[in-house]
């Protein structure tokens, strides 16, 4: 009774291969280096490690699903860690403990949601409304918001938070790192909204075909207005478990983090070209770059072949992906 | 291995193409002599446009043999092609419409020669001596976009011609054509034919071009159903043979005489478009539209769902005014809209066929904020039931289905959304005979359920078939109203052609 044409497990979907490069790199990665890669240590770092690039990855999937991009997705996440970060720094102060620095982390969070819904209303209003190309506007806006954080703070770092800011990215429970909850959440929350929401279904669909889902009468600009708005939400989630990690906030950290993100929506399965793209995909692409790159990491390969290795991955991915993109691409083409 | 005559100049042998698992083309002989012309008939989705792209090397075919000047091939490309004279002059005929008369006769010539300087009076003097071969004047500066359509017919003509071309593929040649031009037109295809250049005609109403030519070539569901001598065929024989059966479409005589007015168009009009359309239409109706390619057809269509913006004018929904221009309110008043091309606009190719049913449903099926998916699932099914499409899967991509078959996808989205109103434009196109004859029951059967229905179509005997009354749109305006009853299709046709 499943709503989904791909979603049957066989050998052919993009996530049914992902899963088994995650698996192969996992075990060539434990064999080759068995205690230290198994350590629960290292397990442990990996798990801190992702999330925050992995919730960008959940931004950057959700608008591929209509056949747009979202490249101010790290701006967005540090204009939003920037502004939570001053308040926290000016109202609460690094000495607030207990309820006082509480009630103001969830101030300075809240805030910073509301800033990252209303960055992506603005990319939103910029796709839908005035119908420029997606990856054109978000790349003047998310230079436009890495601007106002930087104006915001002459460029340099916010620091000196309460302590209680710490927890959302280095704390544990019950010995699951809190990034990591906050990831599962996300993606969980994501895969229901794309699978199981009208909004959702029409919006894999306007990516399948614009000028059907324009004839089917679904009210586009809505929905392109809602995509962008989730995206600059997640970003700004994405922000505060950045700032939490690094105990401060600026306006050009996680610079690399829009290419992985770009990366790892690709490599997840998710068409480029819009109409496709499963939240397990891009879990399982998260896993598979994480696993890979600690395992390197504990190989002590130097970061420049790390990179090579990474290109290398998903060149492979995609080209094993090819068969069914370039029947994408001539659907789209061809007439 | 092939007997090759002296005057043979192509010969296509036992060709068969398949699209994955459809079979477009079986086991077709084709043959073309210098200076004939031939009539390649066939109905929509009978396979022509299939065989004139294999000639022509934009397609290949799964089987058979293609013989030019004696000389074998498996296949073609569009260079080769070329090369040994076929020249293809498709509906819209491709001209740039931003160059001169002149420069875009001498374009394929200059290509062919791989110039790479741009020689003004070498290309004033190709297309002088093109024009004179046929006879016409034009003038050689003029743009391509400010002359008639007739003229931009003989340019291709002319293109064709200075490219040496020893066959000319003509698309649909009259479709745009007045009767006046029509005349002109066989006259210089008399004279190609004197000058050795053989004609095919392409076209799915060939009655007017019957009398230039020598052989008639009807295909129909992919195989040659008749050919021989174009004395032997006439337009009813003609159309026997495209249909292959005597369609004795006889619609149940609606009384509509009684039933409400549901829509009311009063005063539409946009500028370049069309002005002044006034027209009502009852439930139960079935209207029909119809006009030339550029008569204001289409525009006035999506203007009824509120794809075009009109400037002036109102369209009322059971004595209600409709928002213009905005086709959710459209949707919401209760008017749907079968666009005319499926494959762009109508459909989500890769997408299942149950989401491409249910999507305009899925507001209609949420429990707390979520789909209720069996109910939707369930909805779907029954619609895909009810107009019997034939799919192993219904979670199948929705592009694996058959023209006929992804039509019925289309109509069935918007029945799921019970329309008061649905516009259907070109119902029929590129669907086979079998199908399409289906496609007009449910046409029928849903007007005598109240729907007000318009057809727009210029498909004479599907307009004959499933309307009461047609307008005949020309030149952005209602020329006409005829009565399908009282009319029939040569009269019809004559009206569009004048």
């Amino acid at each position: 009774m499943t709503l989904h044409l791909l979603t049957k497990q066989n050998a052919s979907t993009p996530e049914f291969r992902l899963a088994i490069i995650a698996i192969v790199v996992f075990i060539t990665m434990s064999a080759l280096s068995p205690d230290r890669f198994l350590s629960s240590q290292n397990i442990v770092s990996m798990a801190f490690q992702f999330p925050e690039f992995a919730i960008l990855a959940l931004a950057m999937t959700i608008t591929m699903m209509t056949g747009g991009i979202d490249l101010s997705v790290v701006g967005v996440a540090n204009l939003t860690a920037v502004i939570s970060a001053l308040i926290l720094v000016n109202f609460a102060g690094a000495d607030a403990t207990g309820m006082v620095a509480l009630l103001w982390l969830f101030a300075a969070f809240a805030s910073a949601v509301l800033v990252g819904a209303l960055s992506g209303l603005f990319n939103g209003i910029l796709v839908a409304r005035l119908g420029l190309p997606p990856i054109l506007a978000t790349l003047g806006s998310g230079l436009v918001f890495t601007g106002i954080a930087v104006a915001m703070t002459g460029g340099s770092a916010v620091m000196g938070f309460p302590d209680v800011v710490a927890w959302i990215g280095n704390a544990q429970v019950l010995l699951v790192p809190v990034p990591l909850i906050i990831f599962v959440l996300l993606a969980a929350a994501l895969h229901v909204i794309l699978t199981k929401t009208s909004f959702g279904l029409q919006a894999t669909m306007y990516g399948a075909n614009p000028l059907a889902a324009l004839f089917a009468a679904i009210d586009i600009n809505k929905l392109l207005i809602r995509v962008y708005v989730i995206s600059g939400v997640l970003s700004s989630i994405a922000g505060m478990v950045i700032m939490s990690r690094a105990n401060s906030a600026k306006a050009d950290y996680g610079s690399s983090y829009l290419l992985l993100a770009v990366l790892i929506a690709v490599l997840g399965g998710v068409n480029p070209y819009g109409g496709y793209g499963r939240v397990m995909g891009v879990v399982l692409a998260v896993l598979s770059m994480q696993f890979l790159s600690s395992g390197l990491n504990m190989l002590q390969v130097s970061n420049f072949a790390r990179e090579l290795i990474w290109g290398a991955l998903l060149i492979f991915v995609m080209v094993v992906n090819t068969a069914d993109w370039s029947r994408f691409g001539k659907a789209k083409s061809g007439y | 291995m092939s007997k090759h005559d002296d005057d043979t100049f192509i010969e296509m042998k036992g060709i068969g193409k398949q699209y994955g698992g459809v079979t477009a083309l079986e086991d077709v002989d084709f043959r073309v002599k210098s200076g004939e012309a031939i009539c390649l008939a066939g109905e929509n989705g009978s396979g022509k446009s299939t065989l004139i792209k294999i000639l022509v090397g934009v397609e290949q075919p799964t089987s058979g043999q293609i013989f030019i000047d004696g000389k074998s091939y498996n296949h073609l490309n569009p260079r080769q092609a070329a090369a040994v004279g076929i020249s293809v002059i498709f509906q819209d005929f491709s001209l740039f419409s931003n160059l001169t008369v002149a420069e875009n006769i001498a374009f394929a010539t200059h290509l062919s020669e791989k110039k790479r300087l741009f020689d003004r009076s070498a290309t004033r003097r190709i297309a002088q001596e093109a024009l004179d071969r046929i006879g016409v004047e034009i003038d050689l500066d003029a743009r391509v976009e400010t002359i008639p359509v007739a003229h931009k017919q003989l340019v291709a003509i002319c293109r064709g011609l200075a490219s040496n071309a020893r066959l000319i593929i003509m698309d649909e040649p009259t479709t745009a054509l007045t009767g006046r031009e029509v005349q002109a037109l066989l006259r210089i295809i008399r004279k190609l034919k004197d000058s050795g250049i053989a004609v095919v005609f392409v076209s799915h109403k060939l009655a007017e071009v019957l009398e230039v030519c020598e052989e008639v070539f009807v295909l129909r569901n992919g195989t040659n159903v008749a050919d021989g001598p174009a004395c032997d065929f006439d337009a009813a024989s003609l159309t026997r043979h495209m249909t292959g059966r005597n369609i004795s479409e006889a619609k149940p005589p609606l009384n509509i005489d009684q039933a409400k007015n549901l829509l009311v168009v009063d005063q539409l009009g946009k500028l370049g478009a069309f002005e002044d359309i006034d027209f009502e239409l009852k439930e139960g109706e079935v209207l029909g539209i119809s006009g030339v390619l550029g008569s204001g057809r289409t525009a006035l269509a999506k203007a009824l769902f509120g794809l075009v913006a009109p400037d002036r004018g109102s369209i009322a929904l059971s004595g209600k005014n409709v928002a213009l221009g905005n086709p959710i309110a459209a949707t919401q008043a209760g008017i749907g809209y079968v666009p005319e091309d499926r494959l762009t606009e109508g459909l989500f190719l890769t997408q299942s066929i149950i989401r491409n049913v249910s999507v305009g449903r899925f507001d209609h099926h949420r429990s707390g904020g979520f789909l209720d998916l069996a109910s939707l699932v369930n909805e779907a099914r029954g619609w895909i039931e009810k107009l019997r499409i034939k799919a192993p899967d219904f979670e199948a991509e929705v592009k694996s289905l058959s023209g006929g078959n992804q039509q019925r996808v289309a109509l069935a989205r918007w029945l799921s959304q019970a329309p008061r109103v649905l516009v259907l434009n070109g119902p029929s196109v590129g669907v086979d005979v079998g199908s399409k004859a289906d496609i007009h029951a449910i046409i029928r059967e849903l007007a005598e359920s109240g729907i007000g229905i318009v057809v727009i179509s210029d498909d004479l005997p599907e307009l004959l078939a499933t309307c009461g009354r047609i307008l005949m749109m020309k030149d952005g305006r209602i020329d006409s109203i005829v009565m399908a009853e009282e009319t029939n299709e040569i009269e019809l046709a004559a009206k569009l052609a004048s």
